[in-house]
């Protein structure tokens, strides 16, 4: 069978992905540059063509609760939002991690802090690997590079975040939400059937019966030993994540220097090794896919083989730091980006390369 | 007449009360005089009595009863502070041939919880709300609530409630009975036999007209005591409720089924 390409939006590629992945239910507030994904899905009917639940919430606050509602049924249920109505779902994303729920949530970042600007930005790097919410917690953080793969992190994102028991997020950014590119979609896949939520999760909240004992989500421990013994358990299940991570390495076989650059930026990357090795200079691409767990390992192989790595982001330096420590300061680390929603050309990265490690 | 045995008398005939095994054996966290327990008890009765162990879902406020799950012996899951409306939204949505119920305090739904509540009511989710007001924040040790009466006393107001500088009660379920959303608004009591009795008839309403139907949402308030929080006895503590709390919130039906 031919295979179905479309020209589409990363909002709308995410939102059609979850149709076909069989997600059960999918809540939001509007805010830009991600309205599209909940226009998308209210036009598609998806209640409809799946049964898919679509909800516009009164907040970002109570979307975030509704999908913690769904997901602890052990349903698929996903948010999206961006930056400001990240923060915003911080609170139920810190439950959602100390109840060890599922959920895909989608953050097309904005420049920042504050109400900051519309324009794409990667400065939620540090609130996405780190936690965000409060409590000691680690989400499982997919960065799409394509529209392609905004597509494809759906259904990766959610069998990562049932694997985990722990919430999924899609890092994209206001050029990959925008942009459109060539889709190629997958066939539509049924949603769970009950005796299917029921096997995959036989912890979730789906009515007790006679033959078993009742099912409680709580992210509470009034014990303090209890509470740390549920720490001990979050923390080697996020050791456990490292068995997941996905990087991709372009040209790093003969490579003097390295481009390290997620998302959009990596996109940029891809043109300015480009014009550096048409100019000699051997660079290479190290392309994190999953930003937590993070490739150290990777990073760590290059550090003693290359004479330096640029970090490229779109904020103010964040991913350097955890580029720094993956490295143990084996190798020159510095980092080139800019803020406030503008775009690093090709040639601005170039010729930090020559100036911050060829020539610095 | 011949002493009786225990066996003798423990017949199913001479029954009169037992306590339902939707009620788990855990000692209540809830002071002595506490309404929250009698609440507990006619929930899990209607439950228990119309045979939705298996079809229903709680949801779990913060504050006293934040361990509800803890004494009902049904699926609960346990909500961040005032969130509970949202996550039955789903719940309902996603499982709607379950019963679910959210059980919550004045300050989760009437205070934090504010937009949720509205919101869920007003979308005519059709799901149960348990309200408790009992006028004060009794887990975090008595400070004011959004129904804390006039001139009343608590820990962050302690020269009682100034309305001119801490603003006046909020009348929320008045306010809800107005949404369209809203099918079955009522405000309860359960300090005596007679308005436990009352009270659970509300709740078994409820539940029958969560039934198979998208009527809209369905509200119990049940104004209640916290004798802890309002430093009286229990006795002081329902006797001082029927002379402040029922004028400013009486109880009975405010919007029944036409």
């Amino acid at each position: 069978m031919a295979k179905e390409l479309r020209l589409m939006k990363g909002n709308e590629a995410i939102a059609e992905a979850a149709i076909r992945a069989g997600a059960d239910g999918y809540f939001g507030y509007p805010i830009t540059p991600q309205s599209e994904v909940l226009e998308y899905l209210m036009a598609q009917k998806p209640y409809e063509r799946t049964g898919m639940v679509v909800l516009q919430a009164e907040s970002e606050v109570a979307a975030i609760n509704m999908v913690y509602g769904g997901a602890a049924c052990g349903k698929k249920v996903m948010t999206s939002s961006s930056s400001p109505g990240i923060s915003l779902k911080q609170e139920g994303i810190s439950y959602m991690a100390g109840a060890e729920l599922p959920c895909l949530i989608l953050n097309v970042v904005r420049g920042g802090p504050g109400l900051g600007t519309i324009q794409p930005s990667q400065s939620d790097y540090n609130q996405s690997v780190k936690g965000g919410g409060h409590g000691d917690y680690k989400l499982v953080v997919l960065a799409p590079a394509s529209v392609q793969e905004m597509y494809d992190f759906v259904e990766k994102g959610f069998a990562l975040s049932f694997k985990y028991r722990t919430p999924c997020l899609v890092l994209a950014d206001g050029i990959i939400g925008q942009m459109m590119e060539k889709v190629e979609l997958s066939d539509e896949k049924p949603r769970w059937t009950q005796e299917e939520v029921i096997k995959n999760s036989p912890w979730a909240t789906t009515g007790k019966t006679a033959n078993r004992e009742r099912n409680i989500i709580t992210s509470l421990n009034l014990e303090s030993s209890v509470q740390e013994e549920h720490n001990i358990h979050l923390q080697k299940k996020y050791k456990k994540m490292e068995e997941d991570v996905m990087c991709e390495e372009l040209n790093c076989d003969d490579a003097e220097y390295l481009f390290v650059a997620f998302g959009s930026a990596s996109r940029i990357c891809q043109k300015a090794m480009d014009v550096a090795r048409a100019k000699g200079i051997k660079v290479g691409l190290v392309r994190p896919i999953t930003l937590s767990p993070f490739p150290n390992k990777i990073l760590r192989k290059y550090a003693d083989k290359v004479k330096g790595m640029l970090s490229v982001e779109m904020n103010a330096g964040q991913m350097v730091e955890d580029i720094r420590l993956a490295t143990q300061f084996r190798t020159k680390v510095e980092h080139f980006g800019r803020m406030g929603g503008i775009i690093p050309t090709p040639s601005e990265v170039v010729q930090a390369l020559e100036q911050k490690i060829i020539g610095g | 007449m011949a002493e009786l045995t225990f066996d003798q008398i423990a017949k199913e005939e001479n029954l009169v009360y037992k306590k339902t095994s939707l009620l788990t054996d855990k000692a209540m966290s809830y002071c002595p005089g506490c309404g929250h327990g009698t609440a507990h008890r006619i929930l899990m009765e209607v439950i228990d009595e119309m045979g939705y162990q298996d079809k229903t879902i709680g949801v779990a406020p913060v504050g006293c009863s934040v361990l509800a799950y803890e004494f009902m012996n049904i699926d609960v899951q346990q909500a961040a502070h005032g969130r509970a409306p949202a996550l039955a939204t789903a719940i309902k949505r996603l499982n709607p041939n379950h019963f679910v119920f959210t059980y919550q305090g004045d300050g989760d739904l009437a205070a934090i919880g504010t937009a949720e509540t509205i919101h869920s009511i007003n979308r005519g989710e059709n799901f149960l709300i348990v309200f408790i007001n009992n006028g004060i924040y009794g887990m975090t040790g008595g400070q004011m609530a959004p129904t804390t009466l006039p001139n009343m006393k608590a820990s962050t107001c302690p020269y009682g409630r100034d309305t001119s500088i801490m603003g006046n009660p909020l009348k929320i379920t008045e306010l809800i009975a107005t949404l369209p959303g809203a099918y079955y608004v009522t405000r309860q009591s359960v300090h005596t036999p007679a308005a436990v009795r009352k009270a659970k008839k509300a709740l078994k309403n409820a539940f029958d007209y969560q039934l198979n139907r998208k009527l809209g949402t369905c509200f119990v308030e049940i104004v209640s005591n916290c004798n802890s929080g309002w430093k009286m006895t229990p006795v002081q503590a329902n006797k001082w409720m029927e002379e402040n709390m029922f004028p400013f919130y009486p109880l009975g039906d405010i919007k029944v089924p036409q």
